[in-house]
């Protein structure tokens, strides 16, 4: 059984204080391991993980295929280009298929929001959601909360900006939903047509002016421009995306010494973010990365059944 | 035929005709296939002789209910619903008339499609009027044979699914249809606000992630359509409204005497975007999609005054496998034929929204005056079509004994009051309760 309320991990918005709590100081064990010389745990031996990407994906699947081979799990992927996906056949069967060759837990990421929840209506696996549509991308999140805990020792009282496309960000959403949980105070910031509707019942600040955005920021999360949605009309050019919210070291001037840059990769270098600011000294870009891999870790072994050993064995 | 004076006669139900004016224990009494009359007192009838008598005590007697928005799926889509199995879900839900949509596959844009369905209704449980394509497989860029449609007994026409989104076409649809005095039905979204949406663009989808469909589409196209109704004077039939604004739009438009009619389905009168949380549930994936709290009191409301004429289902029967799927991967649609009668009952009725003789003027005459279908009232000399109803019968709603070939109802599992005791057609029991 999980040892969380949920033995899935579908989103953070129902996940409660105490939950995250967990997760998160489990990671501190787990990135302790990844310190090591030998980065390799028995936590999870014998327990087989599909990893199920519907939608290309590149450090989010090796993340976890990596967090999934130190804790000595069995992985398969399984990718749109070399699925049956292309010749018609429901996730429901898919999956079935799959979990009849003995799977215990399932790493989904899907272009549909909501697969994950609806796998979990169609198999027996523990199911991770590694990012559904414009939903939820739970991992993500916590290893974001992770990392700005791991610097400032707690949540409880920062402010956090979140910039860029809000309406079809994943990673948004769970940042959202876990920060404010946890107590941080969570502003918004994009251009007017990337802010969904009603977007204030998050709970947030929402801004379009980025320096009014960033006014007593402790955390800049930037978010990736996907170039696409200037061709869906959202925004004129990518130039007035990179004048209005493109981050520079001169708009950062105005935060306290303290301040930290976050992006969730991959980055556009000179579109929603300066080399300069990518590569400073407050940005804690690649230790989000390896993070994640403790979170991931966190996770699956928090989900999985209790003859898992932990980090300590 | 027999000797007697009457064939059947329904006794001691309490008798609601909105046509008529007429609301009152009475008995119906039936003549080959035809009402023979409506009697208060026993005595007037004499001799029955050997009529069946059907004891409608403690019930409600009704004209036979006309559901003006169905999709019957045939031809095409035979594993979904067929006409024959699709009126047996009217009969279950009480209805005795339904008009079936167009967007068959192929398109009932032409005299042999419709004449195809007429003759697969011959031997249903219910009647079926046949609406018509506004436009040559539904394309919204030539107009089907409308005269020819109408020739053979199209009583609407639609392109029901989508919006006309040219509005030169829409507006030779209507001066043309003009010519035959059909209403053009209307599913009011606007094409570009609404590509891609699968619910309503809220908080919700911002929550979900899912891509909304605006209700500002469903009120610029209504406001176009109303406009275009305006100058050709033709009678427009708005399809499933769903938000306030819309409501907002026809009502003013009614005021001004403009030719327009409006319909409303449960689910938008009953259900909201919140509906779909967590789970997704595909059976709540419909178009246009269930709006928020504001919108459902407005559909209500818009019921209340008179704006909103109908009470249709838009019964949309999806094949199992192909809701059982991602969210924003299932068709939209709901059924709803079986479930429309006990949901107005415990959602309008029960509520004090309307009376009986309200909503069953919505589910009649109402629509038997817009589309010009016989019935709708049981007047002397008319088919015997009725329906009577258990009013306080409490039942819960079981996909396992839905007469539709799909189950994709978001009902399902509902406890509802009201529901059909006997529905008859040209004097013919259709459908008995099981009791």
């Amino acid at each position: 059984m999980s040892r969380l309320a949920s033995r899935h991990l579908l989103g953070l918005e129902n996940v409660s204080r105490e939950d995250l709590t967990l997760i998160l100081d489990t990671t501190d064990s787990f990135r302790e391991v990844l310190d090591r010389p030998i980065k390799k745990l028995p936590t999870l031996r014998g327990v087989t993980v599909l990893n199920l990407f519907y939608e290309p994906s590149t450090r989010t699947r090796i993340s976890f295929e990596l967090a999934e081979k130190r804790l000595s799990a069995d992985t398969v992927n399984f990718t749109t280009s070399t699925s049956s996906v292309k010749k018609g056949e429901s996730l429901r069967d898919t999956v079935q298929n799959i979990e009849a060759m003995k799977i215990d837990m399932i790493v989904v990421r899907h272009s549909s929001a909501g697969a994950p929840y609806y796998l979990t209506q169609c198999t027996k696996s523990n199911v991770i959601n590694a990012g559904d549509g414009s939903h939820e991308h739970p991992t993500q999140a916590l290893l974001d909360m992770y990392t700005i805990r791991k610097k400032y020792g707690k949540l409880d009282g920062l402010r956090v900006v979140l910039i860029g496309d809000i309406k079809h960000s994943r990673v948004i959403r769970s940042n959202i939903w876990g920060l404010k949980t946890m107590g941080a105070s969570v502003a918004l910031c994009g251009p007017s047509t990337l802010i969904p509707s009603d977007v204030e019942k998050f709970g947030c600040d929402v801004y379009t002016n980025l320096d009014e955005a960033l006014e007593g920021a402790d955390v800049v999360n930037i978010m990736r421009l996907q170039l696409e949605r200037q061709q869906a009309g959202l925004f004129p050019s990518q130039r007035e995306y990179t004048n209005l919210f493109g981050m520079t070291r001169e708009r950062l001037q105005r935060l306290n010494d303290n301040y930290t840059i976050m992006h969730p990769g991959p980055m556009n270098r000179g579109v929603e973010i300066s080399s300069e600011v990518a590569d400073g000294d407050h940005s804690v870009i690649l230790p989000q990365v390896t993070n994640g891999q403790a979170v991931r870790m966190a996770v699956l072994y928090l989900l999985s059944g209790p003859e898992a050993e932990g980090p300590e064995a | 035929m027999s000797d007697t004076p009457y064939d059947m006669i329904i006794k001691g139900g309490r008798v609601i005709d909105p046509a008529l004016g007429f609301g009152k224990d009475a008995h119906v009494l039936i003549k080959d296939g035809a009402i023979a009359g409506i009697e208060t007192d026993e005595a007037v009838f004499g001799d029955i002789g050997n009529a069946t008598v059907l004891d409608a005590t403690g019930k409600l007697v009704v004209p036979g209910l006309i559901d003006a928005h169905v999709h019957l799926r045939e031809p095409g889509r035979e594993d979904e619903e067929t006409v024959i199995t699709g009126c047996r879900a009217a009969a279950a839900g009480g209805f005795t008339a339904v008009c079936c949509m167009p967007n068959t596959s192929p398109v009932i844009d032409n005299q042999e499609t419709v004449m195809f369905v007429q003759d697969r209704a011959e031997v249903a449980d219910a009647r079926v009027f046949v609406v018509g394509a506004i436009t040559k497989g539904s394309q919204g860029k030539e107009l089907s044979e409308i005269g020819d449609l109408v020739k053979v007994g199209a009583v609407a026409i639609t392109d029901d699914g989508h919006w006309v989104e040219n509005s030169e076409i829409m507006r030779r649809a209507m001066e043309y249809s003009k010519m035959f005095d059909i209403p053009v039905m209307d599913h009011a979204e606007e094409t570009t606000l609404c590509a891609g949406g699968v619910v309503n663009e809220s908080f919700e989808s911002t929550r979900l992630g899912l891509t909304g469909r605006p209700a500002v589409g469903e009120e610029i196209a209504v406001l176009r359509d109303l406009a275009l109704c305006r100058v050709t004077g033709a009678r427009l039939h708005l399809q499933h409204l769903s938000s306030r604004r819309a409501v907002d739009a026809v009502r003013k438009a009614k005021a001004e005497g403009i030719r327009v009619t409006a319909e409303a389905c449960p689910h938008h009168f009953i259900l909201t975007d919140e509906a779909i949380a967590e789970e997704f549930n595909t059976s709540l994936r419909v178009n246009p999609p269930l709006r928020s709290a504001d919108d459902r009191e407005a559909i209500i409301e818009g019921l209340i005054d008179g704006t909103i004429d109908c009470i249709a289902s838009d019964h949309a029967p999806h094949a199992e496998e192909e809701k059982d799927c991602e969210f924003d991967h299932a068709p939209p649609g709901m059924i709803g034929l079986e479930t429309t009668l006990g949901l107005v009952k415990t959602f309008l009725i029960d509520k004090g929204y309307l009376t009986w003789a309200d909503a069953v003027a919505k589910m009649t005459i109402n629509p038997a005056r817009i589309f010009n279908l016989p019935g709708g009232t049981l007047k002397q000399g008319l088919p015997a079509d009725i329906t009577i109803i258990d009013p306080d019968r409490v039942w819960t709603v079981d996909a396992k004994k839905f007469r539709s070939m799909s189950r994709n109802s978001p009902f399902v599992g509902w406890e509802l009051t009201g529901q059909v005791y006997r529905t008859i057609l040209n004097g013919r029991i259709v459908f008995e309760q099981d009791q």
